[in-house]
């Protein structure tokens, strides 16, 4: 690691307890086609945190964020959860939920169905569940939307869609994989500070994964740089500033000089990535 | 917390989507009637091309009746006929059924492992490739009522398409989707009835538009194989017995039965497919550009 700043220490007053919410110990990913994809990843992600995973592509921060979810398993080490509810096998029950580069809806289904669909799963009853879809389309800014098919909403509305049942569940953890990757530029500002806004209103920890310096910065506490070939964590840099955040800050000196130092590190993961072939 | 407290949006999207409504004449848009008239207009053109022909060149009756006449044929003839394209439509209607409950159990059944799709597809497959017109006289022989073996043959044809194109449909679902199932622990069953059975339905819904059709052939051509008369004939019957007494017309009356009975079929089940997709499905949509 190049900058090993103390980045737990920057995470939002966490309670009693200073336990990780995801503590990822020497975790290896080896696919079958003989790629290490991951290789000694260690994370401690603390609770309310707002981290960012930032990397060239395959570095594995996509594999590591669907490991944490739950979605494939890891080759070595552990995946723990301190703070969760565990079964009767001992296995962990994170409250997750995870967003997705596409919307990812069900494009037979109306929006609100859409957002009460992780609700129906858990067996939660018809009337409960359509009061809290309602509700949370409403904190997205959909309420007026919520008998419209995916294919009558624009691209960052269907992203609000997704959101909103993302945040259904009240979930302690919130995983996304570059939601916003695909959207234009005004649309990614203003769901940006969207998602910024729900972050700081509620509880929960977000662990947003993206190539873009600017993003990670302007939404994250702590950027965990990766680079590729074997996938791993080359730096882990403390990005405070005080939240909430304004479009201001982009243009702040605070946000250049971290703009810089997260460069920098990136330059370092491509470095790496080249010198391996 | 008063910044937290608005809404997150801010922009103008509160109002409801604006729907355009199209000028409607006796129910139908008036976008929809040139659908509908052109066809039509074809069709009236060229019967009378046909009417006109057989007069100009005093075609006989027995090689080519006219198109006035085997509508009075078929007017004379109704309560022969009606009996008849009844029995053929039942057979082709509980065939079409039966191909729905089996071919839908069946891909439901090879979505749960793939291994059942591999041990079976091939003998779904060599079904379908068999021709029905050779297995037709054996499969009439091994079953003594005549009626349930037009409807194994009807059954055949139709259920391969169904079985298909739904087991196709089934495991076409959105991967990311599914991940989304299994992240939230949906179960087998959940995630069957929520994500791949809708996922499955534009495919299920082609397959049937063919089945349909292909339910009367089998019916018809089981029929003509049977070749068995009296009163329980259907209309394959009415053909075969109207050309062995040179009834040209009559059997001209029945052969349009049929062919109206298989468009009438395809456009119910084409209304069905758009009625469940329309909201949504591609194929249901207008471009909009």
């Amino acid at each position: 690691m190049i900058a090993a700043d103390n980045a737990a220490a920057n995470a939002r007053p966490a309670g009693p307890s200073a336990r990780p919410v995801v503590a990822v110990r020497g975790v290896a990913k080896l696919f079958s086609n003989g790629t290490l994809a991951l290789q000694n990843v260690d994370l401690d992600i603390g609770r309310h945190q707002f981290m960012s995973l930032l990397g060239p592509s395959g570095c594995g921060k996509s594999t590591l964020l669907r490991m944490i979810a739950g979605l494939g398993s890891a080759s070595a080490g552990t995946i723990d959860w301190p703070e969760a509810d565990h079964d009767a096998h001992g296995a962990a029950l994170p409250r997750l939920s995870f967003v997705f580069q596409e919307p990812t809806l069900m494009p037979w289904a109306s929006a609100i169905k859409n957002v009460m669909l992780p609700l129906k799963l858990a067996g939660v009853p018809k009337e409960e569940r359509r009061a809290r879809a309602a509700e949370a389309l409403a904190m997205v800014g959909l309420g007026a939307f919520e008998n419209a098919y995916p294919r009558e909403l624009s691209g960052g509305m269907k992203m609000r869609v997704s959101i909103a049942r993302g945040m259904v569940t009240k979930p302690d953890v919130l995983l996304m994989d570059e939601p916003f990757a695909a959207l234009d530029e005004i649309t990614r500002f203003k769901l940006n500070n969207d998602l910024l806004e729900l972050w700081h209103a509620s509880n929960f920890t977000v662990v947003f994964v993206t190539h873009s310096v600017f993003e990670s910065v302007y939404l994250s506490q702590r950027i965990v740089v990766m680079a590729a070939r074997p996938g791993r964590i080359i730096a882990d840099l403390d990005t405070a500033a005080p939240y909430p955040r304004a479009p201001d800050y982009r243009t702040s000196p605070l946000y250049n000089d971290h703009c810089r130092r997260a460069s920098q590190a990136l330059e370092v993961a491509m470095g790496h990535a080249l010198g391996a072939h | 917390m008063a910044e937290a407290a608005r809404p997150a949006i801010t922009i103008g999207d509160d109002a409801p989507p604006v729907i355009l409504q199209h000028k409607r004449v006796l129910g139908v848009s008036v976008a929809t009637w040139p659908k509908i008239l052109m066809p039509l207009a074809v069709g009236i053109l060229a019967l009378a091309g046909w009417e006109l022909a057989v007069r100009l060149q005093g075609i006989p009756v027995y090689i080519l009746p006219g198109p006035i006449l085997i509508a009075k044929t078929m007017v004379a003839d109704w309560g022969t006929l009606s009996g008849s394209l009844w029995i053929t439509l039942s057979i082709s209607l509980a065939a079409l059924s039966a191909a729905v409950v089996l071919g839908v159990s069946l891909s439901v059944l090879f979505a749960q492992s793939k291994w059942v799709e591999l041990s079976f597809f091939p003998y779904a497959v060599i079904l379908q490739v068999t021709p029905i017109v050779a297995i037709a006289p054996l499969i009439i022989i091994w079953v003594n009522d005549v009626k349930l073996s037009l409807l194994i043959c009807a059954w055949i044809v139709a259920f391969f398409p169904i079985l298909s194109n739904t087991t196709l449909g089934l495991n076409s679902a959105d991967h990311n989707l599914l991940n989304l199932f299994q992240l939230y622990k949906a179960t087998r069953f959940q995630t069957l009835m929520n994500l791949r059975l809708p996922s499955a339905l534009p495919y299920f819904l082609g397959g049937l538009k063919i089945s349909g059709g292909l339910a009367l052939i089998g019916a018809v051509v089981a029929e003509f194989v049977a070749g068995t008369g009296g009163s329980q004939s259907g209309l394959a019957y009415r053909i075969l017995e109207s050309g062995y007494q040179l009834r040209i017309p009559r059997m001209f009356a029945a052969l349009f039965m049929i062919s109206i009975s298989g468009i009438v079929i395809f456009m119910c089940l084409s209304l069905l497919s758009h009625l469940a997709l329309r909201r949504w499905h591609e194929s249901a949509l207008k471009r909009e550009n």
